[in-house]
């Protein structure tokens, strides 16, 4: 190791090439990932904030949330399943809102959540009728405390009391009133989507599982089908476009692994085949080969590491620079640490290519005694 | 009777070779590099190898350092015998037990003259200050304390050759081997250098072989062993 780490300090330039292309390929891991983490938060954030075991949506909503109608006696049912501790009623609708200080034609995307259980960050009573709380992306569309916004074509009146973090939904800011609120301006703006008093979209249940059948079975059963009961992380998976943003950028992050692989492969497939008559000396003076593949590994994870820590600084970087709002760029410790790990493990598995040459080595060579 | 490393062992011998063999399978043909050698080197002796090129010397010195292993035949190296070791073994034994001088000198590039040294105590179990103080030890014996933090680069020929044969002596070997060691040197340089290697050899009881074309070092020798087409010349 010594012998590996004094050759990196005294020959910097020898490893400049690959650190400068894994720092690329460190920086391309963890924007993508950043990508990925911040369009899938935007996209979830009403989810993931629930602080419930479960989500029911009727049987016929093909688990989406604005499909699903809950009646009051199905909610009944719901409130009588053994280890069902607290429900409330969700209900929600997409609206164009319109914000003091913008133009009238200038409409921003908001989602109307109506709420009985507080999701995380908002108070456990809902804000009174026609008082919403807002998700702080809005901030940066005008939008403060005391504005008060015009949703949809009629106009419904919000005012904003307070701002709530991490609460977006399907990539648009969110408002949180009461279910009262919530049934007021859906009705006035989709009358083709009115609903009744007591029914709601969805309900947000706690409980605990109860014998071999889990909280969703045990619902689903009771209600005899008239319910489709998901978790938490089901219902965010089941949301539009969440899988396939997942798929697709985890494809694309796979790629960009395989080449820093076969980057990592190379450079130390050529650093190899130049120190031969090296490790050929080496050897003769009574170095094994593990020790020799050992000072290999160790450069590569040095290389990988640099390379981390520079994109790691990067993507903070972006991330504070990014306004907000603009692009959905997140930089997680969970992210920008596994990407780390990842690229570490490409290096480590990337210079195993090396390996066989090592071990191939022989230190007769070095003294020219084999023909 | 007598096994091969008990009678190196009892009769004080650096290195004792019986009826050593070597062949080398090039696709469908054999080489025969050495047939049925025999040599003997005492603890202190010096001898020079000589011969024509492709007459079996080099093959010959890399079997008694343990870099390869004879098709058939003993060897036994200050009394160890290492004819029948495995890979892991014969690194071992060459950390420990001989030392290469090389022709071409191949020193580590990045490390100065002082690492060079430390090396060998680098790829093995590390001894730290005892291998230090040797380091220094050898570098100022072999006048190069004040070149220590060189890097080969910044050192002539002869000074490299001095921090080879001192990298050779690091982990006090019993027998060192030079690869025809002034070949890359002048005249005068590299009669400074055989000099030097007799000098050091012969304070330490060390023996030596040296491999070599240069009628100069036979002079130096004790013995002078010729070998022709795979055989030692009587």
């Amino acid at each position: 190791m010594t012998l590996a780490l004094r050759e990196m300090r005294r020959r910097p330039g020898r490893f400049a090439v690959a650190t400068i292309i894994l720092t690329l390929i460190a920086i391309l891991l963890m924007f993508l990932g950043g990508l990925l983490d911040g369009l899938v938060a935007s996209s979830t954030g009403a989810f993931r904030a629930q602080r419930a075991d479960v989500l029911v949506y009727s049987g016929n909503s093909r688990n989406s949330l604005e499909r699903s109608r809950i009646e009051p006696d199905v909610r009944h049912q719901v409130e009588s399943v053994p280890g069902v501790t607290r429900v409330g009623g969700l209900g929600s609708v997409q609206l164009g809102g319109r914000v003091p200080g913008r133009g009238a034609r200038d409409l921003v995307p908001t989602v109307l959540f109506g709420y009985e259980l507080a999701p995380r960050g908002l108070p456990s009573t809902p804000p009174a009728a026609g008082m919403v709380y807002a998700n702080d992306s809005l901030r940066a569309k005008n939008v403060e405390v005391g504005s008060t916004i015009r949703l949809g074509p009629a106009r419904s009146a919000v005012t904003v009391v307070g701002f709530v973090s991490d609460t977006r939904y399907s990539g648009q800011g969110t408002l949180w009133g009461s279910l009262e609120t919530w049934r007021q301006v859906l009705n006035a703006n989709r009358p083709d989507a009115r609903v009744r008093p007591g029914v709601v979209q969805a309900l947000v249940v706690q409980g605990v599982s109860l014998g071999s059948a889990g909280l969703p079975e045990r619902i689903d059963r009771a209600t005899d089908g008239a319910t489709k009961t998901l978790t938490i992380t089901q219902a965010v998976n089941a949301l539009p476009g969440v899988s396939q943003q997942r798929s697709v950028f985890n494809q694309i992050i796979g790629v960009t692994v395989v080449i820093a692989i076969v980057v990592v492969a190379l450079f130390f497939a050529l650093l190899t085949i130049e120190r031969t008559a090296l490790y050929g000396v080496l050897k003769a003076i009574g170095a094994s080969s593990r020790t020799l593949f050992a000072g290999v590994v160790f450069q590569a994870v040095v290389v990988a590491l640099i390379a981390s820590l520079i994109g790691i600084v990067a993507s903070l970087t972006l991330n504070a620079l990014i306004p907000a709002g603009t692009i959905p760029f997140v930089a997680t410790p969970a992210r920008l640490l596994s990407s780390a790990a990842v690229l570490v493990v490409a290096a480590v598995v990337g210079c195993t290519f090396s390996l066989r040459r090592v071990l191939r080595v022989d230190p007769a060579a070095a003294i020219g005694g084999t023909p | 009777m007598t096994t091969l490393a008990e009678s190196a062992s009892t009769t004080g011998h650096a290195l004792e070779m019986r009826a050593i063999t070597k062949i080398y399978r090039v696709a469908d043909d054999e080489v025969v590099a050495l047939d049925h050698v025999d040599l003997t080197v005492a603890s202190d002796e010096i001898v020079a190898l000589v011969g024509p090129s492709g007459s079996g010397k080099t093959t010959l010195c890399s079997i008694a350092g343990g870099l390869l292993s004879p098709t058939n035949g003993s060897v036994a190296v200050a009394g160890q015998e290492i004819s029948g070791y495995s890979g892991r073994q014969l690194t071992e034994f060459r950390r420990a037990s001989v030392g290469f001088v090389f022709q071409t000198v191949n020193l580590i590039p990045f490390l100065t003259a002082r690492e060079n040294l430390l090396v060998v105590d680098e790829i093995g179990p590390r001894l730290g200050r005892v291998a230090r103080d040797r380091a220094d030890q050898l570098l100022e014996e072999l006048g190069l304390t004040d070149r220590a933090s060189n890097l080969p680069a910044q050192l002539s020929g002869g000074q490299k050759q001095r921090v080879a044969i001192g990298r050779a002596l690091m982990n006090d070997p019993s027998l060192v081997l030079f690869d025809e060691p002034t070949s890359a040197l002048d005249s005068s340089l590299g009669d400074q250098v055989v000099r030097l290697i007799r000098d050091e050899m012969k304070a330490r009881g060390t023996a030596a072989i040296i491999v070599t074309h240069d009628d100069r070092i036979t002079h130096y020798a004790d013995r002078t062993v010729n070998i022709e087409d795979g055989r030692i010349a009587e």
